[in-house]
């Protein structure tokens, strides 16, 4: 088993320049488990995700890792033990699959140190847990949208990290291949123990493949726990601005968000509707 | 438990990424030593073949520092500094342009498209012919052009981080205006200097002397080091900037020290050599399409660099009737691979 990471986040504020995104925040991010960041466009998730990897200095406030701050930590020596995967990597150009799993490695290695048979055995799994082994040689620009995320997952793998933080990454997926990422995820934390965190856009596929649901508005956690807790239409509402309707889910028995909006509305529903809307 | 089975895989998929591995360094292997050889060979043949025919072992006794009857100053002081020179240069013009080229993900973004180069050359015409410098003034004046240029073009191009197109678009402007610059100063420069002047403006060998190749030689030995200690994080930075930091990366640092390097390589070649035209530029993408991607292209692109240079000039010095300098032949070479590339990059968005 691996030994479980404590990352947290205390009083945090971020921001760009003059904008302020995240303000007093206060986050702890269960060990072992898998956790779901939800919020509005623009209210800073992947900000928070960003600095809680050490991109991104506080302006106040701290992430700490193990009682450790993540800012004041060496690079490699924190990329070994928590992994980022950012929204928009980009491949280099006619790069193979292997080599770019293969780049995952990058913070086990030394300046001059040569590749070695645990670098090969740690792409190798990597490529096996991420159903990517017949790529291998391929070019990664050929590959498919979900082909290339599951290999970009496989380079987040291969630096074998306890802790793995997610942009986003089922966007531009087609529903198969957003499930199919989200199933590989849950079995890399189910397997490895590994704690995943990611910042997903879709309320419903994140309250149901989380254990831990973290909904973020003004800049501050609004509010966090079990998905079924957290996924309220109250929350929705404050978080999105959005009314909605949350019934149990009869595929996976977890909440499920329906939108109600102002057109193709059954009578029952529009019935419900609070009083501002109607 | 099946974390186990997990870490451990297959052995057949063990087999492929391992054998995949192998071959592409083997492929690399081969390609470097190829390379390694025509380097030599075309080094035998500067040395060798001229106006007048020294057999090898002339020119060895000149190398071993013996009295040979007219080999001695044809290959000892004519030929044997012209040609260390286009290694060495050869050398730094690769290793400086698919140094910037890999750092800002473009192959558009090479020193001598982006001005770092012309700056250079135009303070280094500057000092020779407006100030009436020679030596160490001149690399002092180019060095310092070099990072002068790379530091206004990198300021002007930021704006929350620094892209690539931008960067590009307004190096190419900076070069426009510096080349202008050195025409204005050949324009005052007597008409006696026109071979000389030449120089600044595509890049010479002619009359290359061993003051200068020593220069150079102590330039790369001080920075080539710098380069290959950063080779590896320089080869993180193709992935984004995010995902080098996510795996322990100093994308500033990492950058700031090959900028150091690179800008210092090409500026002490350039004083050197002048301008070679487009020699930066196209080292680097060619190393790749020899070595294949994925590898680090510093050391291909310097051996492919040198080579350019060694068969450039001795085309220019003796393939045709007249001789051209090696820039002119450099330049002819490069400009239609430059249109190319803009074509496909405009259409692609590709890397390098």
């Amino acid at each position: 088993m691996t030994t479980e990471h404590l990352l947290k986040a205390e009083n945090l504020s971020l921001g760009y320049k003059e904008r302020t995104v995240i303000e007093g925040l206060e986050l702890t991010v269960t060990p072992g488990k898998v956790t779901a960041i939800v919020g509005a466009n623009a209210c800073g998730k992947s900000t928070l995700l960003r600095s809680m990897s050490r991109l991104l200095s506080p302006r106040k406030g701290q992430v700490l890792l193990d009682g450790k701050e993540v800012h004041k930590t060496a690079a490699k020596e924190l990329a070994r033990t928590l992994g980022l995967l950012p929204q928009s990597p980009i491949a280099p150009e006619g790069i193979t699959v292997t080599d770019l799993v293969g780049r995952g490695r990058h913070p086990h290695q030394g300046v001059f140190s040569r590749w070695s048979a645990q670098d090969d055995a740690a792409v190798a799994s990597a490529l096996e847990a991420t159903h990517t082994v017949e790529l291998a040689d391929r070019a990664v620009d050929e590959l498919s949208g979900g082909q290339r995320q599951r290999v970009w997952i496989a380079m987040a793998l291969a630096q074998e990290t306890d802790l793995l933080l997610l942009d986003e990454p089922t966007t531009f997926l087609d529903v198969q291949h957003q499930v199919e990422v989200l199933d590989l995820l849950t079995d890399l934390n189910r397997s490895r123990g590994t704690t995943v965190v990611m910042v997903l856009h879709d309320l419903n596929l994140a309250a149901r493949y989380c254990d831990q649901l973290i909904a973020i508005a003004d800049g501050k956690v609004h509010a966090a726990g079990d998905p079924a807790d957290v996924l309220t239409e109250d929350m929705v509402r404050a978080v999105f601005g959005l009314d909605s309707k949350v019934i149990t889910d009869p595929t996976s028995g977890g909440p499920l968000m329906l939108p109600i909006g102002r057109h193709h509305m059954v009578a029952s529903a529009a019935g419900e509707l609070p009083e501002h809307r109607s | 438990m099946s974390t186990t089975a997990l870490r451990t895989p297959d052995a057949t998929t063990l087999a492929t990424v391992t054998l995949g591995r192998r071959r592409r360094n083997r492929r690399r292997l081969v390609v470097l030593s190829v390379l390694s050889v025509l380097i030599v060979v075309m080094v035998a043949v500067s040395l060798m073949v001229g106006r007048t025919f020294y057999p090898p072992m002339d020119v060895l006794r000149v190398i071993m520092g013996q009295e040979v009857q007219g080999a001695s100053f044809t290959v000892g002081r004519l030929r044997l500094p012209r040609t260390v020179m286009a290694v060495l240069a050869g050398a730094c013009f690769g290793l400086g342009g698919v140094t910037f080229q890999t750092m800002l993900r473009n192959p558009l973004a090479s020193p001598d498209i982006i001005g770092i180069s012309t700056g250079a050359s135009t303070a280094a015409a500057f000092a020779i012919i407006t100030l009436g410098l020679s030596g160490t003034g001149v690399s002092a004046f180019a060095i310092g052009a070099g990072l002068g240029v790379a530091m206004l073009v990198y300021l002007l191009a930021y704006k929350d981080g620094v892209s690539g197109i931008r960067l590009i678009l307004i190096g190419i402007g900076i070069a426009a205006m510096m080349q202008s610059a050195t025409s204005y100063v050949l324009s005052t420069a007597g008409q006696w200097d026109l071979q000389e002047a030449l120089r600044w403006l595509t890049g010479s060998l002619n009359g290359m002397r061993w003051p200068s190749v020593v220069l150079v030689a102590v330039i790369m030995i001080l920075f080539v080091p710098l380069l290959s200690v950063v080779a590896k994080d320089l080869n993180m930075l193709q992935l984004g900037d995010d995902t080098a930091s996510a795996l322990g990366v100093r994308v500033d640092r990492t950058r700031l020290l090959v900028v150091i390097a690179a800008v210092g390589l090409i500026a002490f070649a350039t004083s050197a050599t002048g301008p070679i035209a487009f020699l930066a530029f196209l080292a680097g993408p060619i190393a790749v399409r020899l070595v294949g991607p994925g590898s680090s292209m510093l050391l291909p692109a310097a051996l492919v660099g040198a080579l350019l240079v060694l068969i450039a000039d001795f085309c220019g010095q003796y393939a045709l009737g007249t001789r051209f300098p090696v820039g002119v032949v450099t330049g002819v070479l490069g400009a239609p691979y430059l249109i190319y590339l803009i074509i496909r990059t405009n259409r692609t968005g590709g890397a390098l």
